[in-house]
């Protein structure tokens, strides 16, 4: 993880080491930003992202002299990643620990970053520690996704509400919201199908389902390994139904790590977890340190 | 479709149009803009770097071509660049085959299995599918409403391994282009890339697609490296670009394979997988226009009677014409599709949102023009207002609308007439589709 900026980084302060006592001019800083920049791009963090942090490192490293340089640069990158990564001070356990029950969670994102899995996931999780979970199937447009979730359902033990294909997904949750409710059962776990930002009508569905069902919290969940347009869609879902955490899959295959910079950054949101792989126990709690010492390992 | 890269490259494109001179520093500008526009496009860094040197050098040391000006010279050499990094688009004979598909989970393999076998099945052949997933739960249900949908034969079966079930559904199926859908994996989980490596051996693919979501990042190159390593790869598949994704990961895909794009997923329902053309690809992304594929586009789904252009530009632009002519733009596709193949101006700056209201219209049209006579349809000036009600109302629309559908047909029978002179006002067309 982090490869490119960690080379760089390296770079950066064995050239800073070199001539100790001169000041960092204009020129000889522009080109060690942008070969910073060259190395957060490599990472997958996103260009306008990439660039509102080298901007506010500039700003505090011109005129300084070299032999501080170093310094000023870890604790600059420290100070504007830790911002990002820690946008709201949140933890998801605790919320659910104190939030008056029952609690409806539902889950969004573009087709094919892991929504389904992540809520086998976060089922296998909260029923672990002893909760009631209720899962709504809301994805009734995708073929094959009712029973992808119902087997899920089975294998965990877990009450599963579901319509017939092509229903109000709106509706479909709704129920969940009741059932959970007449029940007295904790948790809620909300599905909804997959669909590009790009789509108006998909979008507006989404709108609906949150205004029918007023969720406690909105989870988007995104992949590891996006690029650039991690940020758009990010933002995109974060302009309609405003998200209250992320949750990053594909954690495992060998991700750079921006990802997580970039959509914590678009959302102002917290990264709640993190999927590393296939199993129910592949899910990890985010930790910003985590990340940053990573980002700094010589 | 591509639509930020498009959009910036063009405006590259027109900065260097607007440029008097090409000096160094013109040229340093426009390739940081390139550079620029490539990255935030998730082309890798690296292929970045080195392809706007060479457009830096060749832009300075190249003489223009006799007859160019210095302003298509460097444009010429950004287009041939692309050209090159891009190569030929995967040939995909219309024959006998079997092609197995592989990718990483979620980058929406299971979709294009069937998308391919549907575009098999509209260029004539028999194509069967066999659902080789038998990790991700739901993955056999999900091939199998998708091949009925479209009446394709599928093979599967739930509590078997992936070789079995390929062994058997080889030697089941009967078609002609065989298409094997694997399951989801990464490069570093060791024991699905061995399966993956048992299945190639068993099934000895004529083709190994390597499906790629449009979105993914820097990691591309590498990801799709390892799969080239495993089994050999012929051919890239860019899902999910009618989304913001650009797609520029395909780019560095195909350079660390060796191989070439064949197709690119379009939409969600399963006719919305084009053919890959690179020369039209990088046209689009130059903003140079793409006629040609929307011509094609009208060859497969228009049937010559459809479209009366003789008799609509003689003038007698009726409203039945016009009534064939929004069918026709239906059978099209979704508008945005049609309108993105026009070169750059006409339909590239129409927001979202404009072009769902233009839809709802044409299709609010379609509803009006159903409640009306043969008379009316034929002659609109005889729709007086007592008409105009008894139209509104069987078809369910305001008098307001079928006042406007009228204005509407009085304005494309303007345009018809004007299309005669030579001159077609799109701009004002355009800006009507708009409002």
């Amino acid at each position: 993880m982090f490869d490119g900026v960690r080379k760089r980084l390296n770079a950066f302060r064995k050239e800073a080491k070199a001539h100790l006592k001169r000041e960092l001019d204009e020129k000889t800083l522009e080109r060690m930003l942008w070969d910073f920049e060259t190395g957060l791009l490599e990472s997958d963090v996103a260009l306008p992202v990439a660039e509102d942090i080298v901007q506010s490192i500039r700003a505090r490293l011109l005129g300084t002299k070299r032999k501080h340089a170093d310094d000023i640069l870890e604790s600059a990158l420290r100070d504007a990643l830790g911002k990002v990564l820690s946008a709201k001070d949140f933890d998801f356990d605790e919320y659910i620990e104190s939030a008056k029950k029952p609690i409806n969670i539902v889950f969004v994102g573009i087709n094919g970053t892991g929504k389904t899995t992540t809520i086998a996931k976060i089922a296998h999780r909260l029923k672990k520690s002893g909760y009631s979970i209720v899962i709504a199937a809301g994805d009734t447009h995708r073929a094959g996704a009712s029973e992808q979730i119902g087997i899920h359902a089975k294998r965990l033990g877990v009450k599963l509400i579901e319509h017939q294909v092509g229903a109000d997904p709106a509706a479909v949750v709704y129920d969940g919201v009741q059932y959970t409710r007449a029940r007295h059962k904790d948790v809620l776990l909300a599905d909804t199908a997959g669909r590009l930002h790009t789509k108006v009508g998909l979008m507006d569905q989404l709108k609906k389902i949150c205004r029918v069902t007023s969720p406690d919290l909105v989870i988007f969940v995104d992949e590891m390994i996006a690029g650039n347009d991690a940020v758009v869609r990010a933002k995109m879902f974060n302009e309609v139904v405003g998200i209250d955490g992320s949750i990053l899959t594909k954690a495992d295959v060998d991700a750079k790590g921006g990802a997580a910079i970039s959509i914590a950054y678009a959302t102002g949101a917290p990264i709640l977890f993190l999927g590393t792989g296939q199993e129910y126990d592949d899910m990890v709690k985010f930790q910003p340190e985590w990340l940053l010492d990573r980002l700094f390992e010589e | 479709m591509l639509d930020n890269l498009s959009l910036s490259l063009q405006n590259v494109v027109k900065k260097i149009a607007g440029a008097r001179r090409i000096d160094p520093r013109t040229i340093d500008e426009m390739v940081k803009d390139v550079q620029r526009t490539l990255l935030q496009a998730d082309v890798n860094v690296e292929l970045v770097m080195g392809l706007s040197t060479r457009i830096r050098e060749r832009s300075l040391k190249e003489k223009p071509a006799p007859g160019a000006n210095p302003r298509e010279h460097v444009i010429r050499i950004v287009y041939q660049e692309l050209v090159d990094v891009i190569g030929k688009s995967t040939d995909v004979p219309l024959s006998k085959q079997t092609i197995l598909m592989v990718g990483l989970y979620g980058g929406g393999k299971t979709t294009t299995v069937a998308k391919l076998a549907r575009y098999f099945q509209r260029k004539g052949l028999k194509p069967a599918v066999i659902c080789a997933d038998s990790y991700r739960p739901g993955a056999y249900d999900q091939l199998k409403q998708l091949c009925e949908q479209i009446n394709v034969p599928f093979y599967g079966e739930k509590d078997s391994d992936a070789l079995t079930i390929v062994k058997h559904g080889l030697k089941e199926l009967k078609g002609d282009v065989k298409i094997i859908d694997t399951a989801g994996r990464h490069a570093l989980e060791a024991d699905l890339i061995k399966e993956m490596k048992q299945i190639h051996k068993l099934a000895k693919p004529d083709q190994n697609l390597l499906v790629l979501d449009g979105a993914m990042g820097q990691l591309a190159g590498k990801h799709a490296k390892a799969f080239d390593d495993a089994i050999g790869i012929t051919g890239v598949i860019i899902t999910k670009l009618d989304g913001t994704a650009k797609g520029g990961g395909a780019l560095s895909a195909i350079s660390e394979t060796n191989s070439s794009i064949a197709f690119i997923g379009t939409g969600e329902t399963l006719d919305d997988l084009e053919r890959f053309d690179p020369d039209r690809f990088i046209s689009r992304l130059l903003g140079m226009g793409d006629i040609k594929s929307l011509i094609e586009r009208a060859e497969e789904s228009l049937a010559a009677e459809d479209l009366d252009v003789e008799s609509m530009i003689r003038g007698r632009f009726t409203l039945k014409d016009m009534h064939r002519q929004l069918e026709a733009i239906s059978k099209l596709g979704p508008l945005k599709q049609v309108m993105q193949m026009m070169p750059i101006g006409l339909g590239l700056e129409i927001s979202d949102e404009a072009y769902q209201v233009t839809n709802d219209r044409l299709s609010r049209y379609k509803v009006i023009m159903d409640s009306m006579t043969n008379e009316e349809m034929r002659d609109p000036r005889i729709v007086g207002s007592s008409r105009i009600k008894r139209i509104a109302l069987g078809s369910g629309t305001s008098l307001e609308d079928v006042r406007e559908l009228l204005r509407y047909h009085k304005m494309m029978q303007n345009a018809m007439k004007g299309l005669r002179g030579g001159k077609f006002p799109m701009q004002k067309l355009m800006k009507r589709f708009k409002m």
